[in-house]
């Protein structure tokens, strides 16, 4: 037994883990003093997550400018990162606790069930999600990712008076499981080729590595399960299976979380393992990830045509824009390019922008459509919705038009600087394959565009608009037109994403 | 130095012209909630003076000159070399006065019967989006207004048009979504190739043209990648599906648009970016086009001989008409290519009425069948009178405006495309076919019940129709000053691609 006396625990930089701890703060706010209080006024709780998030937005704000003046480094003993890359993630994910927390209110208020549980998972599903963003070692990615899912099954099975909501949970629960064991079998396996899993050490291993036929087979084979570990998180084809019956089933608002909070810290720390562990092997993973692009991208686009539920069809929309993300990592594969680290920016303006993008989009569909019900959600229940209240459909309509890629949205910037990447790399197919989907993609947003606009017959009563969804909704909706107009906001920030942190 | 800061002082009547309209639209939007019996008014007062616009940009355009004019640049998107660039020069002059007049006139004479806000709203959006694709110098800007087009549209033909309309309305946005997603990878392509020989990235199409190299193969690939793109557009043969079902089913002001404007983007499109940009691809392409265009002008005539729908009678002559103009294009010589530029506008105005015509008769009958229509003549014949000028010009006989640019594309093509030329001759015959047959059909004979109480033309039909005649008349009889201000452009872009192709 050694002496623990001699043994130095790595230094912690308390500031540069900051808005993490804020989260903490609130989270533990919530869960202890909730319990121990009787039932607080209302909006209450909803507003403690709004501040939690604000004040981790502020400090990483202040995290940003220091890394933008002293450069990206890594914190306590190598394991987490703090450079651009993690930390727009990370923004993006307290911008979308904020959102949600706002949307939610009203929902589970009108549901009778507010409580401080729901905003508490929140916030621990955003801890995970950003130290999934910013770890640098595989082990601490698998934390942030299992403290991530179990917020995340919980949520989905947090209506507790409907069964969909439930089956959801344990649908979600059992396959996500399914993924975790996947990716931590594949964490073991290129562990033990490389014996390793820092993800910088990775690299230089792999790199300096003189490679044995067989031990790179198992380094494959573990390269490809945390890559199948991903593919269920982000939901690509073929293991989207999961994700149209829990975006159908968990309660609205947390669909919006899942598909903002859960795609982004899955996206953003994919690209940052292959990119920073796995450069060397990317002509191997190149192709699967090129594979899986265009096979995600035609699965989402093409059965979202058939489906009549509202939040089936933005279930298979969330897959199929997730192929166009993709479409960004194969960009960086072309490690022999000049152009390879257009990619990553491409990803991290496109996760932001469709974090923003989808939270609005559930938004309204958690005003108009008033519980999970099947009914309540059929693409009837948006029939003469533009016709009733205007503005409501005016600004679903720009989320749709956004989703689908029409310029002076933001939309169209996501899609074109992803485009834009794949091109520079000469993937020209997949650049076509990715806007030909996204056509097809359209028809979707068109169908619930007439069902608003152009249907006839029995139009729906006005739904009401409370104050806190119109928030968060006109928040969205001025994002998605602000960077439509101006582009340059989002480029100028990014400038400096592409340079991660290695030391 | 002076001239160009003197330029950027001066009054930016081009951004004035794109922004008017989408200023409008948006005011219109607002007072439709609060002032509702201002939103006519609102959308008048915007619409006749973007009009005025265009037209002292007619008075103030300097004939003879090659060159763009009036241009304004500013810096949009720096980190991609995205700028707001405008011009204008003789190639797209008369489609911007077009547009300048043909939307006011649409608003002054068609009245949408419900949703006026909303209407009103979508016309002058589209307004800005159509001036602006003819605007641009910029892909992406081009790309962005030639995109952005197809939403107000849609909910034009969706919103206010007949029975089948959500399902003409949702196959026009795939259509041209689906070929502009191809012209989208193209430009990003084309940009980033360019960017090569350039050293900077630019979006800047004359840069582009003017600077950079492509091989052979790569101009290629990214000609067609635009090629689709403006060919589901005009639309070419077999891309054309779309287009009866859109013109059929949209409102009578939104077919006038649509072939008044919206199909040029497609023709215009092919000519300011497709050809400018790649010469040596569209000569390598031309046998393609030709026959595409051939077969356009041959089956849009038969097509259009066939048809029991009046209106869909008027689409299928748009198709037929738009492969003349495509024939003309690719022909690349001067007066090909001038007689091209002028029947865009041509067709925009004789098509435009046409469309307006039998809105008017729509109006009346409650029907289009051309078989429940009879002896309108007797019990209208000022409006006969009208419609016959109309379908004169349409079937391009001399002294009218059709016989002008058909002339010269069917002249210029000659020497490039001999046998082409010499079946799209044909079509000309098939087009007093198929018109002057359902001018008979329709105008002559006896009246039965339901059509002896046709009413005559009013005051303000008479009126908007004026403007239309007298358009297809000046231009017919008088095209020289029209002539002056489209060649040199011409002449200097036939020489670019001259330059290019040797």
């Amino acid at each position: 037994v050694n002496d623990l006396s001699t043994f130095a625990g790595p230094s912690i930089d308390w500031l540069s883990i900051s808005p993490v701890l804020a989260l903490l703060a609130g989270a533990l706010l919530l869960l202890l003093v909730g319990s121990l209080t009787g039932e607080w006024p209302k909006y209450w709780y909803s507003l403690t997550a709004v501040v939690t998030s604000i004040v981790a937005i502020g400090l990483s704000i202040g995290l940003w400018i220091d890394v933008s003046n002293d450069g990206a480094k890594l914190l306590i003993g190598g394991s987490l990162t703090l450079d651009h890359f993690a930390l727009l993630g990370s923004i993006a994910v307290y911008a979308a606790v904020l959102m949600v927390s706002l949307i939610s209110s009203d929902y589970l208020s009108r549901h009778d069930s507010e409580s401080p549980e729901i905003y508490a998972l929140y916030l621990t599903a955003a801890i995970g999600a950003v130290v999934m963003m910013s770890s640098n070692d595989l082990i601490v990615l698998f934390l942030g990712l299992e403290t991530l899912s179990l917020s995340l099954y919980l949520l989905a099975a947090s209506n507790r008076q409907q069964t969909a909501s439930q089956e959801a949970g344990l649908k979600y629960f059992i396959l996500g499981g399914f993924a975790s064991a996947f990716f931590l079998y594949g964490v073991a396996l290129t562990y033990g080729v490389t014996g390793t899993t820092r993800l910088i050490d990775l690299n230089t291993a792999l790199t300096s590595y003189i490679s044995v036929p067989r031990n790179d087979a198992i380094l494959l084979i573990g390269i490809g399960m945390i890559l199948v570990g991903f593919a269920f998180k982000v939901s690509l084809a073929p293991f989207q299976m999961w994700t149209p019956d829990v975006y159908q089933g968990a309660p609205t608002p947390v669909t919006a979380f899942m598909a903002s909070v859960g795609k982004v810290a899955a996206l953003v720390s994919l690209m940052r393992v292959f990119v920073v562990a796995f450069p060397s092997r990317s002509d191997d993973w190149g192709v699967v990830v090129l594979a899986l692009s265009a096979l995600t991208l035609v699965v989402g686009s093409v059965v979202a045509i058939v489906q009549t539920n509202i939040k089936r069809m933005l279930a298979y929309s969330s897959i199929s824009h997730a192929g166009f993300i993709l479409v960004g990592l194969e960009a960086a594969s072309h490690r022999d390019s000049a152009n390879a680290s257009d990619g990553l920016v491409a990803v991290g303006v496109y996760v932001v922008l469709y974090a923003a993008l989808v939270v609005g989009t559930f938004g309204v569909v958690t005003v108009v459509a008033r519980d999970s019900s099947d009914s309540a959600n059929s693409l009837d229940a948006f029939k003469g919705l533009a016709k009733n209240q205007p503005v409501l459909g005016l600004v679903m309509t720009v989320f749709l038009l956004a989703q689908a890629g029409m310029p002076l949205t933001s939309g169209f910037v996501a899609k074109f600087g992803v485009i834009q990447s794949a091109v520079a790399v000469g993937s020209y197919q997949l650049a076509v394959i990715a806007m030909v989907c996204a056509v097809i993609a359209a028809f979707v947003y068109l169908r619930i565009m007439v069902s608003m606009w152009l249907a006839d017959g029995a139009s729906t009563e006005r739904v009401a608009v409370p104050t806190l969804s119109r928030v968060a909704i006109g928040l969205a909706v001025a994002f998605t037109l602000l960077i439509g107009f101006l582009p340059s906001l989002i480029l100028d920030l990014t400038a400096n994403l592409a340079q991660l942190a290695t030391q | 130095v002076i001239a160009a800061s003197s330029e950027v002082l001066s009054f930016p009547i081009l951004s004035a012209l794109v922004v008017l309209p989408l200023v409008g639209s948006i005011v219109v939007a607002l007072l439709g909630k609060s002032r509702p019996e201002w939103v006519k008014l609102g959308a008048l007062v915007s619409s006749v003076t973007t009009g005025a616009l265009s037209l002292w940009l007619l008075g103030a355009f300097k004939s003879g000159e090659a060159g763009f004019q009036f241009v304004s640049q500013h810096v949009w998107i720096s980190q991609w070399g995205i700028s707001w660039h405008l011009g204008v020069d003789g190639i797209s002059l008369f489609l911007v006065v077009l547009t300048g007049i043909l939307f006011p006139l649409v608003i002054v004479g068609i009245d949408p019967h419900h949703n006026e806000t909303s209407y009103f709203a979508w016309m002058l959006l589209l307004q800005a989006g159509v001036m602006g694709s003819f605007l641009a110098l910029d892909l992406f800007l081009f790309f962005v207004m030639f995109e952005i087009v197809l939403v107000p549209m849609y909910f034009l033909i969706g919103g206010w048009g007949y029975d089948q309309r959500v399902y003409a309305a949702t196959k026009f946005f795939l259509y041209t979504m689906a070929g502009s997603a191809f012209m989208l990878v193209g430009i990003i392509a084309t940009v980033a190739l360019a960017q090569r020989d350039l050293g900077v990235i630019t979006f800047d199409v004359v840069k582009i043209a003017e600077g950079a190299s492509f091989s052979t193969n790569a101009a290629r690939w990214l000609f067609v990648s635009f090629a689709i793109a403006f060919a589901v557009k005009v639309p070419l043969f077999p891309f054309h599906t779309w287009l009866p079902d859109a013109h059929t089913q949209a409102p009578t002001g939104g077919s006038v648009i649509l072939a008044g404007v919206l199909l040029k983007m497609g023709t215009y499109g092919f000519l300011r970016f497709g050809v400018y940009l790649f010469p040596q691809a569209a000569m390598w392409a031309r046998p393609v086009l030709f026959t595409l265009a051939v077969i356009g002008i041959i089956y849009g005539a038969i097509a259009a001989t066939m048809q029991r729908d009046l209106k869909r009678l008027v689409a299928y002559s748009s198709v037929a008409h738009l492969g003349f103009i495509v024939l003309g294009t690719f022909a690349l010589s001067s007066q090909a290519v001038t007689g091209a530029v002028i029947q865009m506008v041509n067709h925009g105005v004789s098509t435009g009425a046409l469309f307006l015509l039998v809105g008017m008769i729509y109006e009346r009958r409650h029907t289009r069948e051309i078989a429940e229509l009879r002896g309108i003549q007797h019990v209208a014949p000022i409006f006969a009178g009208v419609f016959t000028v109309v379908m004169l010009s349409s079937v391009g006989l001399p002294g009218l405006n059709g016989f002008v640019g058909e002339f010269l594309i069917l002249i210029g093509s000659f020497e490039a495309a001999r046998w082409w030329t010499v079946v799209a001759t044909v079509g000309v015959v098939l087009a007093a076919l198929y018109l002057l047959w359902a001018y008979q059909r329709v105008f002559h004979g006896e009246p039965d019940e339901a059509n002896s109480s046709f009413k005559e033309i009013n005051a303000k039909e008479g009126m908007l129709m004026a403007v239309f005649v007298a358009i297809i008349l000046v231009t017919g009889i008088y095209p020289k000053p029209m002539l002056e201000r489209i060649e040199p452009s011409v002449n200097s872009f036939i020489e670019h691609v001259e330059g290019r192709t040797k």
